[in-house]
């Protein structure tokens, strides 16, 4: 049976199923609760200088019937006070000693920050971790985001935490920059012992159409949020391979964060490069209990697959992740479509024809079961994209596997086109309609 | 005029008794599974008797870990998919589906659950092993739900099982009483193999334990005895007319039709005593095998019907015709078959029963069903000393563990309930393996 512990670090916990730091994180309470529910570590809710939060706090995006696909928030890091946090982490600690319990901070001048950081030491705190992440509120004061965003800034307080911290420590970066490696450069060369991303991305995830402010409103404004959830998790998927991938980071261990939820979004983190994973979201939707989906699931797929440990398959993805230009030219794919599964709604065609590359056929006989023209079809897979039946529309290889060749091996043999006359440029020989055939009144 | 054709080969057969909740498809699966909530301590749960984890099921199919879904269900409940399709989910899980109070349709939770479980069944997939045998015996009388399900939890625990079973398959009324169109003979048998490739316990076939002489020598080889005997033929009405031709049983006409199926002799005419669901069902096959008139009698007010309302509707709808208010005082004939059933008309007040006078009439029939309650285990049941019973002639169990007053004896199922559900017969029989392990190893 795979055991699922985890030492990152230098920080051990049972699995590698933590909270991040949010409201889940708010109190001892909270923590216990999630512990006992199965969660293998908790990032205790930022602490740091007194703050206060407003009221109408969180907004949503609901896609569909699915509530919460992308969720916001303009709320600070703890507004209760560090005494209560720091006797609290200690009574956490006393009754899960097995458990990673870490301290998220946020703080001002090199003073505040060795001072937090003794204090939570003597609380019990297996690690600490640095949020430079925040996009709403303690990014105007200076803090947050703000430092996450300028790598300068970011590296001296690594190096100030580094110089007095005696656990380990988590670098949590902001999403909110171009070049996530910069953050992350910055974070290795201040000294950091492991890094932690994404935080929330600056977000407007809609505006009152009464009030033309955005949610969440307050008393008829609203400020940019900070966005995660479901429709996060692509972003950050990437941005952790970005780290993985980077020679000069990748020997730090990383924490994926943004939008995990299910077994599978772990295991994705973890093929990517995570040795733990943290969650805010799923456990604010579905409560702590959702931890146990993705504990079975976790077992199952490494069990299934003799595994041990998640090191045993951390980063396996990441070979696989590659530049364009090394993709095989030669790979060949089109659709295929299951008639005994079709239903019928036609949204394959319309699809193809309006949104791809009209690639689709509708039949004569009225029976709506379309078929694919096999010339035109450029493996986009944009059909078996929208169709709603299981494993009805499937992408079949067509090629035979034996020819391999790629843009950089065709630049390197300076056998690119250069022109669109080129007969080797793409496109050329894709049917395309007479523009007139779209016209209503011929 | 009968709604049904009378089935004269397997296939009509089938026709006529089509499953009433037939399995899912992948693209079914996908939609329902993806519209459960996640309930906190959700009330499906609370209504399942075995309290199988329904969210967490219902998410893992969500999330394409549709064995570990499995293991859900079966970790709670050893017949997991015999009760997909045969629990009343009306009344149990769907019924208290959060979705009802907003008349949306509640989740489909025992077809998803039979999803699960026939993906494994079909496999053969290994979810568990016995433990480590740990030395001691037990056995089982009976092959229900309630002994299968206390088997494999025995099993499960490291105890060597042997089942003594009067007939000649397992199963006990999922085979042999409930409705065809509920389930067939294949799938229940199906899954009992399921379980014994898993947890190899051993059934006796044909081996009735029917006097003292084989309990104590099932006693001095065993450490401890489980009693899933169920409860026996239809009980006698004692009214004149009962030994003519043609007064059958329910119980008895429902096992022969579920092992002749379209080679069962089909009368013209029927009557159908009774206004519990055995009444129902019976009624209901009588109509789907074609009967030209099936009547069924209750001598109290339809809404005085033990029977939950679905089933009496289901039966209304295959072309059954309910008669209230009617009591019969005797069953007339022409000396050796029955023609007819001499009843009397009541009414009920204040919960008296009283008949009417002057009312009496002959309905012509060729064939009177009893389903007016089965008899009890009385004569076994008296065989074992210091084995206490209540008026109803159920035996007495400590709830905790289904342990009799008899200590070396346990019991779960219709013989300790006088008639339930498959559920709550499975429930028991692992309540009595945790019991029975607790007992001995104390
Ligand atoms: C007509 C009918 C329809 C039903 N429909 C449904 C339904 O739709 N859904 C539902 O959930 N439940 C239904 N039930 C109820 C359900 O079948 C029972 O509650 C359940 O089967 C009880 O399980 P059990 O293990 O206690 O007993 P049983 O299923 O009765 O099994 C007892 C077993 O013990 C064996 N046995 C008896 N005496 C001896 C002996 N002396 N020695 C050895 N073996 C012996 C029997 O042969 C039998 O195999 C129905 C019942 C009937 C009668
Ligand atoms: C309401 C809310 C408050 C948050 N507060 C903090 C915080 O105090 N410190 C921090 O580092 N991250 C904070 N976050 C960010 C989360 O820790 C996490 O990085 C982010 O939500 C992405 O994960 P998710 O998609 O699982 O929610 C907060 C997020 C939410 C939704
Ligand atoms: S979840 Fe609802 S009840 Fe609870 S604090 Fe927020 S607004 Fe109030
Ligand atoms: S999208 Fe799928 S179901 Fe719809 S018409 Fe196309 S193939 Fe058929
Ligand atoms: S009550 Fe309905 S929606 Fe809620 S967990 Fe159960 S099946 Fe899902």
């Amino acid at each position: 049976m795979a055991d699922l512990s985890v030492n990152f670090a230098g920080i051990k916990a049972p699995n590698p199923f933590w909270l991040a730091s949010a409201p889940p994180t708010n109190s001892g309470y909270q923590i216990i609760k999630a512990f006992e529910a199965g969660w293998g570590g908790a990032v205790w809710k930022t602490l740091g200088v007194p703050t206060i939060n407003v009221s109408s706090r969180y907004g949503a995006v609901n896609y569909g019937n699915t509530r919460m696909a992308g969720f916001n928030n303009i709320e600070l890091i703890s507004d209760r006070p560090l005494v209560d946090n720091l006797r609290e982490m200690e009574e956490v600690k006393k009754h899960f000693p097995d458990h990673a319990v870490i301290a998220s901070l946020m703080v001002d001048t090199r003073e505040q920050w060795i001072q937090i950081i003794k204090d939570v030491e003597n609380a019990g705190a297996d690690g600490i971790e640095l949020n430079f992440g925040c996009p709403h509120g303690m990014c105007e004061r200076g803090m947050g985001s703000a430092v996450g965003q300028d790598p300068v800034v970011l590296k001296t307080i690594v190096e100030w935490v580094m110089d007095a911290a005696k656990i380990p420590v988590i670098t949590k970066l902001s999403p909110n920059i171009s070049h996530i490696t910069d953050p992350g450069l910055a974070a290795a060369q201040g000294g950091t012992d492991a890094i932690s991303l994404v935080n929330t991305f600056k977000s407007i995830v809609g505006i009152d159409l009464d009030s033309f402010a955005p949610y969440p409103v307050v008393d008829g404004k609203g400020s940019n949020g900070g966005y995660c959830g479901p429709a996060v998790k692509p972003i950050a998927l990437n941005m952790v391979k970005e780290l993985a991938q980077h020679k000069d980071i990748n020997h730090l261990p990383i924490s994926g964060i943004g939008g995990i939820e299910t077994w599978r979004d772990a295991v994705e983190f973890i093929l990517l490069g995570a040795t733990s994973l943290q969650v805010c979201t799923a456990a604010m939707h579905y409560g702590f209990g959702i931890v146990r989906e993705m504990e079975a699931g976790l077992t199952k797929f490494m069990d299934e697959r003799g595994y041990n440990t998640i090191y045993d398959f951390a980063g396996k993805a990441l070979p696989n992740v590659t530049e364009w230009k090394n993709l095989n030219l030669k790979y060949n794919v089109k659709a295929e479509i299951n008639e005994d599964k079709c239903v019928g709604c036609d949204l394959c065609y319309i699809a193809c024809d309006d949104g791809a590359h009209q690639a689709i056929a509708l039949p004569l006989d009225g029976s709506r079961i379309p078929s694919i023209i096999e010339e035109n079809c450029v493996g986009c897979n944009l059909c078996s994209l929208v169709c709603p039946v299981e494993d009805c529309i499937t992408m079949v290889r067509t090629d035979d596997g034996k020819e391999k060749v790629t843009w950089q091996e065709l630049t390197d043999k300076d056998e690119i086109p250069n022109t669109f006359n080129d007969a080797r440029a793409g496109g050329n020989g894709h049917y395309v309609p007479e523009p007139s055939k779209a016209l209503k009144i011929k | 005029m009968a709604e049904y054709k009378r089935p004269t080969t397997q296939e009509e057969f089938d026709k006529n008794f089509k499953l009433k909740k037939p399995l899912m498809n992948d693209t079914e699966a996908f939609y329902e599974s993806s519209r459960c909530l996640f309930c906190y301590d959700a009330p499906c749960v609370q209504a399942c008797p075995t309290s199988i984890d329904i969210p967490l099921f219902i998410k893992q199919i969500s999330t394409k870990n549709v064995e570990g879904a499995a293991k859900t269900i079966y970790d709670s409940n050893w017949l997991g998919n015999a009760c997909g399709t045969v629990c009343p989910t009306d009344v149990l899980c769907v019924g208290s589906c959060v979705y009802n109070h907003q008349d949306v349709q509640p989740l489909q939770i025992g077809r998803l659950q039979n999803y699960a479980t026939k993906n494994v069944i079909n496999s053969d997939k290994q979810l568990y092993k016995p433990r480590k045998d740990n030395g001691k015996k037990v056995a089982i009388i009976g092959s229900g739900p309630a002994g299968i399900a206390c088997a494999s939890e025995l099993r499960l625990l490291g105890f060597e099982v042997t089942i003594y079973e009067a007939k000649e398959k397992p199963s006990g009324l999922t085979v042999y009483g409930i409705a065809p169109y509920k389930i067939t003979n294949e799938e229940v048998l199906d899954e009992v193999q399921y379980l014994q490739n898993q947890l190899g316990f051993t059934i006796k076939y044909s081996s009735p334990i029917s006097n003292k002489a084989q309990l104590e020598l099932l006693e001095r080889t065993h450490d401890a005895i489980f009693l899933g005997l169920g409860i026996g033929a239809t009980a006698s009405l004692k009214m004149e007319g009962e030994n003519l031709e043609n007064v059958i049983g329910a119980v008895e006409f429902v096992e022969e039709l579920r092992m002749k199926q379209h080679l069962i002799e089909v009368p013209n005419k029927v009557i159908v005593l009774g206004g519990g669901n055995t009444a129902m069902d019976a009624a209901s096959e009588m109509a789907r095998l074609g009967a030209e008139k099936v009547y069924l009698a209750y001598r109290r007010a339809k809404e005085d019907m033990g029977a939950y309302s679905f089933e009496y509707d289901l039966a209304v709808s295959a072309g059954v015709e309910g008669l209230f208010n009617c009591s019969p005082i005797e069953i007339v004939g022409d000396g050796t078959k029955v023609t007819g059933v001499k009843f009397i008309k009541t009414s009920t007040k204040h919960g008296i029963l009283r008949p009417l006078e002057d009312t009496e009439f002959i309905l012509d029939c060729d064939m009177v069903i009893k389903a007016t309650g089965q008899a009890k285990q009385k004569i076994f049941t008296d065989l074992i000393d210091d084995l206490e019973l209540d008026r109803k002639s159920r035996i007495i169990v400590d709830e905790k563990n289904n342990q009799t007053t008899n200590p070396k004896y346990f019991a779960g199922g219709d013989i300790i309930n006088g008639g339930a559900e498959v559920v709550n017969a499975v429930y028991d029989g692992k309540l009595a393996a945790k019991g029975i392990h607790q007992w001995l190893t104390k």
